[in-house]
């Protein structure tokens, strides 16, 4: 009879840490492989899993190795059909190697590694972050959190920890000699069975007396002594533990007036989508507001903002109103850190982008933590514009914001793999600005 | 009666369960033990997932071992062939211990079952516990809490020394796998741990202690002249035991950055690499020996009435996809089949004995027609290694059946010629070439330490002893060069010598190519 052992319930992903090594060791070829799928691919695809080629650099495991095509070899091989000694068989030509191997020319090359989607989420979003996410201002003011800290001898009854109540009574109980319900038993029954008899002599009258003391004693005993005492009973005890205030939220802007086509507005949609990823993956308690204008703004809710049409004329003030109007309404700039995006393609009513400019300079740029716009720009625009000053009305009228407030970043997107560099460019992790006191 | 029949099955369905293992296991020990008179370890036979399966090939098939990247990436890509269907996962998997301990997957049938418990669980186990490089170089029962130590060893550096630190030591380490076994001596048993704590402790203290200024010899004043800088050559490389095969203890011992918990990981690398040694070197016997037995064992179960027809078919036609062998221009032929060639050597060695030819009469006097089967099969097993036994037992029928042919390579050449085929004239290079084929000493590089001036320029100076001019791949020689200055710590050159004619063919040193 063989020992047998049932390994299969062993815990499972035994080379967890391995792959976590090996995923570390080749992170810099797997964030480029990625970067450029999500280039080419659609960009709500990041949210998913990937194949990436197996990288080749840094997971290489070089050994000394005969060189191809140097020195004599012999090869035994087998099924010969027609070669007699002597036949002279063509080499394949050059870079082919020797032919024996032609067959099972399936090498490391074409071997796809599939990344789960936490992993390409973490590859993709890494060094980026919101800037200044805690407000200088607020440091002080904390929220709290319970935590767990071992266990206290007072406390409410919601808190009573069983199981540690439950071994100090027994210990107690033990110590004290609290006769157990098993031993009082025993005697009561062992009572009965001597009353039960018909003629009990002397001795047995002597011993149910005996015994009815005995109990007596016992009964009493387990009266004094409780099975469960208050010295027994212990509490969960609970720490507040200060958290510093992380209230967060991102207003996104966009555009979909009909100056809007349909490229602009994939364009727009494809960075907030990104930013939607970045915020959801980061920040697990961040509000996302979405506000989209045409000559007047309202907010929406998500799936609205991302795939349904509206168009119409273009005031972007409307957006700023709105959005100001929330602030004022929910989020009160004392107690969140508030940041904006904007994607627009810079067209504008007359007179209205000095409007927007004077409301941003005015009351947004001091509630603000950081307020980005984005212009979605035509791509023979890219070669008349440059990186100028010159542009759309709105862009003209937000150079002027840009010159005064550190905290506001504007960039041009015109090609679809734009969007990933302007994205990192401005959420790239950078030390804290220092300008609100 | 044919109820009486029925029970006599070991088991029925496809489905198995302990009790269905456990009987199939006793049948098989009664077969293995008293009729082909094996002699096994005990058995531990463990029940595995195919993901547990896949583990235990990214770890190169040991149940215990240290966290490496390269680790990750075979199972990655182990995982991803196994996914697409490339090639399916063993059947089993059995470790060279004691216990011996053997992997079943869970996903087998019952005929599966058996059958790959005959194959493991008493063909290579019997093969691993009587074959002399098993015997020899490997301590069966000592692998396995060695790699117990090795793996906390390892996780313990990991946390002091940071994961980074210690695997650019391994990364080094494994490079040099292939150079870090003895070859013609036995290694020094495994130790236990207290030895081990000891010995750490004198080389501590020795590190310690060490200084050079108690060298005793005075310096040589003036000129040296060639007479006695070769006799100090001389005598430096009799201090260090040079020339050396085993790089990776070299570096260990001598290593002048090494600290010695590095070292320790240089020792860990190289006592696996050396306990795998003889499995590379008895490939073909070993499968060779766990097929024939196998195949027997199921044949006698069906005499026995011990399995249905139909569980004999399908552990045959398993047989028979294991030792299948394509022809070399078929496009699935990937190299000779150790299963194949191993059994059909083996059921020749049968025939040999049992039903000789007159031609086996001349070629094997001493077993044609004696009937000994199985004492010479025993004694095969035990006595050599796959290019002593190819040497010994290729007959002139097993060249024709396989229809074998030699063709040589020569690089300069357009063509390759036919130089040998499956004639009276060929028989003799075929086998010689084939048994050679199987020395995996004389086809693995020959790279060894020749020099290394410790008060000079601390150079190391390797040697490649070129054998019929194969060279080096140069941009995996370079890279493991500069593994080996990682370990040595100062530059390290290699020289490329042709054994035939003493000539250098190339030189090459990480000071040129960048550390």
């Amino acid at each position: 009879m063989p020992n047998f052992i049932d390994r299969r319930l062993n815990p499972k992903d035994k080379s967890l840490g391995n792959r976590r090594r090996f995923l570390k060791r080749a992170r810099e070829e797997l964030k480029r492989a990625i970067k450029e799928h999500v280039k080419t691919g659609r960009i709500a695809d990041v949210d998913a899993g990937h194949k990436v080629p197996m990288p080749q650099r840094g997971a290489n495991e070089p050994t000394f190795q005969s060189a191809r095509g140097s020195g004599d070899r012999q090869y035994i091989l087998p099924g010969n059909k027609e070669y007699a000694q002597g036949d002279r068989i063509d080499k394949p030509p050059a870079g082919g190697g020797t032919g024996s191997s032609a067959g099972t020319g399936r090498d490391e090359d074409d071997f796809q590694f599939l990344l789960s989607r936490e992993e390409v989420l973490d590859l993709f979003f890494e060094d980026l972050e919101l800037p200044d996410m805690i407000k200088l201002s607020l440091k002080e003011a904390v929220a709290f959190k319970p935590r767990r800290a071992g266990f206290a001898t007072s406390g409410s009854p919601t808190n009573i920890n069983v199981g540690r109540t439950m071994r100090n009574s027994y210990g107690r109980r033990i110590a004290l000699q609290r006769p157990s319900r098993k031993a009082v038993e025993a005697l009561a029954e062992e009572i009965a069975r001597l009353e039960a008899e018909r003629n009990p002599d002397t001795i047995q009258r002597k011993r149910i007396e005996a015994l009815r003391q005995q109990l007596d004693g016992l009964e009493r005993r387990r009266r004094r002594i409780p099975y469960v005492d208050p010295v027994d009973i212990r509490f969960n005890r609970f720490e507040r533990q200060p958290l510093p205030n992380a209230k967060a939220v991102m207003f996104c802007l966009m555009d979909v007036s009909s100056s809007m086509g349909e490229r602009e507005k994939d364009l727009a949609k494809r960075f907030f989508v990104l930013l939607h990823l970045f915020l959801k993956r980061r920040y697990d308690r961040i509000d996302i507001v979405f506000i989209r204008h045409t000559d007047e703004a309202g907010e929406v809710d998500e799936d609205t903002f991302f795939y349904s049409p509206q168009s119409g004329g273009t005031v972007v003030s409307t957006a700023l109103e709105e959005m100001h109007r929330i602030i004022q309404e929910r989020y009160p700039a004392k107690e969140w850190n508030i940041y904006a995006a904007q994607a627009s393609d810079g067209d504008n009513i007359s007179r209205d982008s000095e409007r927007c400019a004077s409301l941003l300079n005015g009351a947004l740029m001091r509630l603000c933590q950081y307020y980005a716009y984005v212009e979605i720009i035509d791509e023979r625009e890219t070669e008349i514009f440059g990186s100028t000053d010159n542009g759309t009305s709105l862009w003209r009228a937000y150079r002027t914001v840009d010159g005064e407030w550190p905290n506001f970043q504007m960039t041009r997107i015109a090609r679809p793999s734009d969007i990933y560099p302007v994205f990192r460019k401005l959420f790239a992790r950078q030390p804290t600005l220092q300008f609100r006191s | 009666m044919g109820k009486a029949t029925t029970s006599k099955l070991l088991f029925q369905s496809s489905d198995w369960n302990f009790k269905t293992l456990s009987r199939a296991y006793d049948a098989i020990e009664t077969i293995a033990l008293d009729e082909l008179g094996l002699d096994v370890y005990p058995n531990q036979l463990e029940i595995i997932s195919s993901e547990q399966m896949l583990d235990a090939y990214s770890s190169v098939g040991m149940p215990l071992m240290y966290q490496h990247w390269s680790f990750g990436k075979r199972f990655v890509y182990e995982e991803h062939s196994y996914r697409k269907g490339h090639h399916g996962l063993a059947y089993e998997l059995v470790i060279n211990s004691n216990p011996c301990i053997t992997y079943l997957m869970e996903e087998n049938t019952m005929a599966m079952q058996t059958l790959v418990t005959a194959h493991a669980a008493f063909g290579h186990n019997h093969f691993f516990k009587n074959n002399y490089l098993f015997r020899q170089w490997t301590d069966a029962s000592a692998i396995l809490s060695y790699m117990e130590f090795a793996k906390k060893y390892i996780a313990k550096c990991e946390e002091r020394h940071g994961t980074s630190a210690v695997e650019a030591v391994l990364d080094s380490a494994h490079a040099l796998m292939d150079q870090g076994v003895f070859r013609y001596r036995r290694p020094p048993r495994l130790s236990s741990k207290k030895e081990q704590e000891r010995a750490r402790e004198r080389l501590e203290y020795e590190e310690q202690t060490y200084s050079d200024l108690w060298r005793t010899l005075p310096r040589t004043t003036g000129r040296p002249n060639p007479e006695e800088a070769e006799r100090d050559a001389l005598e430096r490389k009799k201090v260090l035991n040079l020339p050396e095969e085993n790089l990776l203890y070299f570096l260990e011992k001598n290593s002048l950055t090494l600290e010695p918990w590095q070292r320790e990981l240089l020792r860990i690398v190289r006592v696996i690499a050396q306990y795998f040694y003889p499995q590379r070197q008895t490939k073909v016997m070993n499968e060779g020996c766990a097929t024939y037995v196998h195949y027997t064992i199921i044949n006698r179960l069906f005499d026995q009435d011990k399995i249905s027809e139909g569980a004999l078919l399908e552990m045959l036609h398993s047989h028979s996809s294991v030792v299948f062998q394509p022809h070399f221009d078929d496009p699935r032929f990937s190299g000779l089949n150790p299963y194949a060639l191993g059994f059909a050597l083996m059921q020749e060695i049968e025939r040999i004995c049992n039903h000789p030819t007159s031609e086996d009469r001349d070629w094997f006097p001493q077993i044609a027609g004696s009937g000994q089967w199985r004492e010479t099969l025993l004694d095969a097993w035990a006595n050599h290694r796959d290019e002593s036994f190819i040497l010994q037992y290729l007959s002139p029928h097993l060249i024709r059946k396989f229809r074998l042919f030699l063709l040589t390579d020569q690089a300069d050449e357009k063509y390759c010629e036919v130089a040998s085929i499956h004639n009276e004239r060929g028989y003799e290079a075929i086998r010689k070439a084939l048994a050679r084929s199987y020395d995996v000493g004389a086809n693995q590089q020959d790279i060894q330490v020749v020099d290394v001036d410790l008060l000079g320029d601390r150079q190391l100076r390797l040697q490649h002893n070129i054998k019929n001019g194969i060279l080096l791949e140069e941009k995996n020689r370079d890279a493991t060069l500069r593994h080996i200055r990682h370990l040595w710590g100062y530059d390290v050159s290699l020289a490329g010598v042709d054994t035939e004619t003493g000539d250098v063919r190339y030189e090459c040193s990480t000071a040129q190519i960048g550390g």
